[in-house]
This record gives structure tokens, sequence and C-alpha cells, in this order.
């Protein structure tokens, strides 16, 4: 049996461009590629996705597996898991990276266990053991409170990224790769669980995920009508609105206003938390911000190990002359 | 309806951060001052369970896995309302993997046979590794929903909402299968009085490896795919500039002319 080789890379994409989980995927695959001496490749499954190709090349792809089909234009987990499967034991690879995303936290653990194996899911860091060649997979354990590196003897060594966590590829046009339309066969019998319909959340506003400032509110606000109050800053620095666990149960906001460990990772240029303790699981959502600002009533609070500035005080007392000021400020 | 729901005892997610700690010579965790907890993505998973009992009734039974589970804690299924708790305790089952944990718990749903649904939290508040139930799922050759904060009961199947970065996915799958619940489904119930009463007096079944037919070298550590290189705790600078005030609206002023200053805004 031969051993297996490579670096293997999902690639995520819209409308058709790579996202940026895809590019940050190829950065890391190209650094654990060239450690390793050996290829990169990396598979798109969709519908009219060939203009992919010269992206993953010119982003560092020695080669590129394109599963291009009408009748793979919608994701159906079952499907592109069997489509995965059917590649990796074609493949081979040695290392297998998908995003830490709705689409990698549901297929990576499953593609692994069929090649007898776990996948090391949510990771921050991913090295090359310089004595042994094994992936070094470093990710947040006991939400957030700690760092834990795992490594496997089993191939192919599979892998979920957090968004955000890797350098992405910097695009090089001049670069050369192969592009491979692999065998493969799409049986609708493996379709156990079916997605019938895709709900889109209306998002008023800067997107989240795209913001240059957030505003985010944690128990502390005490309900939705708290929250009005963190919009009309979010509105004035042209941010959005985001949040701890606690109101997201509590319904006083929308659940995909969740920042943290089990919600969206982001990391924007300023993070106002508001009444948020900063539990190691919220953190874990926003710790990439470059700066990070609380108002807190309890000085203790974590959340103040991690930010820059902050005013220890009743929100409902700060917030009020903090946005007031904010706006003479901006007028000005 | 049969349900199973995989329940696991952790250390308190929900301590302060400044209370954990990490015993370097064991590569274990500790909460210091706070005792164990029943996971909170697992009681998600019981309030999954038992939100489907009312609707249609059902038997929830529940499975915990590992050594030394306090009763206290691992009873408090049984208090929510959940029937019975099979208990897969012994030496043998400590220190496992997504893998071997998997490999133990789908040996257990086959031992008890008779389910159609089998329910996990999204991921464990320890691990945060989010993969036993898709483990589960392809051990036992189960359809597999990821991360479900709605479930519905239809004929013969289940219409489950799947919680996405942009808003849910309906998803529709046939039993039996493996769902794993996230917390956007809401609060857990708290456990009623004589909820906490009847659990008191229920003897939960204890399976050892031998009961599942399983070699010990297969589970736990033993049985592990992925090796614990290093756990440590990041170290934070704590460089926190703290904005005064007379008042604390004054103090709220002071931060926005901070912020400008430093051209944060």
């Amino acid at each position: 049996m031969a051993e297996n080789q490579g670096v293997l890379v999902y690639l995520e994409h819209r409308e058709g461009k790579l996202l940026p989980i895809a590019l940050e995927g190829l950065g890391a695959g190209r650094r654990l590629a060239d450690t390793l001496g050996q290829r990169l490749s990396c598979v798109a499954i969709g519908s009219n996705i060939a203009q992919l190709a010269s992206q993953a090349i010119a982003a560092g792809a020695d080669r590129v597996y394109l599963m291009d089909s009408p009748e793979l234009a919608d994701y159906q987990p079952d499907i592109y898991l069997a489509l995965m499967g059917q590649l990796v034991a074609e493949a081979r690879p040695q290392v297998i990276i998908m995003g830490h995303t709705d689409t990698g936290r549901e297929i990576a653990p499953r593609l692994a266990f069929r090649f007898g194996t776990v996948a090391v899911t949510d990771c921050v860091e991913l090295n090359i053991d310089n004595t042994s060649g094994r992936l070094l997979a470093t990710k947040p354990v006991y939400g957030g409170n700690a760092l834990a590196v795992f490594s496997t003897d089993t191939d192919p060594q599979v892998v979920t990224v957090r968004t955000k966590a890797m350098a992405p590829a910097v695009p090089n046009a001049s670069r050369q790769g192969e592009v491979i339309t692999p065998a493969y066969k799409v049986e609708p019998s493996v379709v156990r669980a079916r997605i019938v319909r895709r709900v889109l959340a209306e998002s008023a506003g800067v997107k989240l995920e795209d913001a240059a400032v957030v505003v985010a509110g944690g128990r502390g606000i005490g309900g939705a009508e708290g929250f009005k109050q963190l919009e009309d800053l979010a509105r004035l620095l042209k941010g959005a609105i985001g949040a701890s666990r606690p109101p997201c149960d509590s319904g006083w906001i929308s659940d995909t206003a969740q920042v943290g460990l089990t919600g969206k990772i982001i990391a924007p240029e300023l993070y106002i938390a508001v009444a948020i303790s900063g539990s190691s699981q919220h953190m874990s959502g926003c710790s990439g911000a470059r700066t990070i600002v609380a108002i807190n009533k309890d000085r203790e609070a974590n959340i103040f190990r991690h930010a820059r500035f902050g005013v220890v005080g009743d929100w409902k007392k700060v917030l009020p002359a903090f946005t007031a000021k904010v706006k003479e400020l901006l007028a000005s | 309806m049969n349900i199973i729901v995989c329940v696991k005892q952790v250390i308190d997610p929900e301590a302060p951060p400044s209370s954990f700690r990490i015993d370097p010579a064991t590569n274990r965790a500790e909460m210091r001052g706070a005792n164990p907890v029943i996971d909170p993505y697992g009681e998600y998973a019981v309030e999954a369970a038992l939100r489907l009992k009312d609707a249609g009734g059902a038997k929830v039974t529940v499975i915990s896995l590992g050594s030394n589970l306090l009763r206290e804690v691992v009873k408090k299924p049984l208090a929510m309302g959940a029937d019975e708790l099979i208990l897969l305790e012994d030496a043998a089952y400590d220190g496992g993997d997504s893998y071997s944990t998997a490999l133990a718990l789908a040996a257990a749903i086959k031992k008890i046979g008779q389910y159609d649904l089998i329910l996990c939290g999204r991921e464990a508040s320890d691990t945060n590794a989010g993969q036993v139930g898709a483990g589960v799922a392809e051990i036992l050759s189960l359809p597999c929903v990821t991360l479900a904060k709605r479930l519905e009961a239809g004929a013969g199947n289940l219409v489950v909402e799947r919680v996405t970065s942009a808003g849910y996915d309906v998803v529709e799958v046939g039993l039996p299968a493996v769902i794993t619940i996230s917390n956007e489904i809401g609060e857990p119930r708290y456990p009623t009085v004589k909820g906490i009463m009847a659990a008191k007096k229920k003897e939960p079944l204890v399976w050892k490896p031998t009961d599942l037919g399983l070699d010990a070298s297969r589970l736990g550590s033993a049985g592990r795919k992925v090796k614990l290189l290093r756990l440590y705790q990041p170290v934070y600078e704590g460089r926190c500039e703290f904005v005064e005030g007379q008042t604390p609206e004054e103090a709220g002023a002071n931060l926005a002319i901070k912020l400008r200053e430093a051209k944060v805004i």
C-alpha cells in the first residue's frame, strides 16, 4: 500500500470566487506542503466553477480537482461528503484542510471517521513536527481557556481551521498548476438527510463578519430594549451589532449576532464590548479584533484582560454619554 | 419514539476563567472551587429530547461515559424528565478522544437496540471537538444532521432546522438518525422537585467494556487516534488602560475622547 502524500485543501466558494477561508486554507496548505516537500492540491465542488482553478493556482495550488456539474449546484452534505470520500480514497492525501465553517464542521469529522480516524477541529495553528514529519494541530479547548496541540499517526490527518486564524495565500498570477477533472459518481441514494430549504436571516446594515466596527452586548444589557441603544452607537460608527451567547439564548437579539466559539469568529478593527464579562468562549470569537474596548461594572471581569481601553461602571450611565461624545467628535 | 441522548460530565465551563488551572503532570484541567456539571451542550440535547417527549410521547434514555461519574451530576437529565440512565463507567473509558468515545457509545446504543433518534450536544464544552455525534452516525451507518436548533417529528422522518452562519437550513431526515443539538434550541428546563425525588430513587445501569463486547485496548486513552502532546494556557498581557471620571457619564465621555486621541475612532 502506497503511503499517503501531499496536502489537500477543500475550497469554499461563492458566485465564482474563492471565499477568504479558501485562501486561508491554501495559505496554510502551501506552507505545510513546502515543509513536507510535497504537492499542494485542492478540490472545489459545485456547478459552473471552472474559473476557480486559476484563482486556486495563483493562490498556491499545484493541482486543482474540479467536480463541476449542474447537479452539484446546491450543497447537500451527504453528496459532498461522498464525493470527498471518493477523492480522498483515490488521491490519498496525507493532510486534509477544511474551514471550520458550516460545511467543514459538518463534513470533516464524518470524512475522518470514514477513513478510520478523527479530525482536529477549529485549529488556530498548524505546523509540521521536524522529527516525525507529522502535523502538529493546535486548537482551543475548554471553551478557549486552554490550547491543545494534537498529532496523529493515522493518515489522512484531517483538520478544520478557524476563520481568520491562518495567513491567507497571496495570489501570484504567474504560478503554474494542473487542473484535473476526477472521475466521480453522484449516487442520489447516499442522501439521507436532505436540505430542502435555506433560510437567510434578515440583517439590516453592515454584516457582522465584514464590519470594521462591532458593538456587542452581553447578559448585563438585560433585554431587547438595551440593544436598541447599542444599535444607535453601531450606526454612528457604521458598524454592526454583536452579542455574547446569553442575549441570543434569551431572544433579545437574533442568533446570527452571536460572537464566540459557537457563533461567529470575527476580527474587526474595533470591538466595543458592553456589559460582557468576557468568558473564554466569547473571547474565542472576538480576540482577533485590533482594539477591544470594554464597559463593565466589574473591574475584575475577564473582558478587561483582553481590552485595550475600559471604563468600570454601569453601562446604562456610561454608554449614552459615550455615544453622545462620539457623535460630537465625529461631527467636528 | 425511543430517544437516546449522550451527555458528558465536565468541569464547569461557566466558572470564572480565573479559576481554570491545568495540572501539567497529568495534562488535565480543573476549575478550582467549582463542582463538575453536566455538559451544557448535552443539556440542550436533553431538552430537545424532552420537548419531543412532551409533544408526542417518547422514552428518553441517557448515556454518560467516563470514570468517577458523580451520581448527583449525571442524574440531572433524569431529574429534568428523562426515563433511563446508562453509565459507561470504568477506568478503561477514561482519557479517550472522539474516536474511542464514539466507538463505546455506538456499542452501547447497539446494545440498547431500540432507537429512533440519537441526540448529542453540538460539541462538549471541554474538548470543543464536535465529532462524537458524527462518529456515532458513521459507526452505526446512520444519517446525521449537526447543529440543530429545532426538531419536529413527522411520519417516519424528522424535520430539523440546522443553524448556519447566515440563518438556518431546513433538513429532512429519515429515522433512525443522529442529530447534534446547538444552544439556539433555547434554555433547558430546570428539574422539578418531583423530578429530583424520582431521580434520587432511580439507579442507573452501569455497563463495563465486557458488557459492550469491546476490548479495553480500543477504549479510552488506549483507543485514541489523536494524541494530546501539550495542553497550556495562553497568556494575555492585560494592558487595559482604565478611563476614569467623576461620574459614570464623565467616564463615558472621556472614553470617547481617549479613543479619538488614540485614533481608534
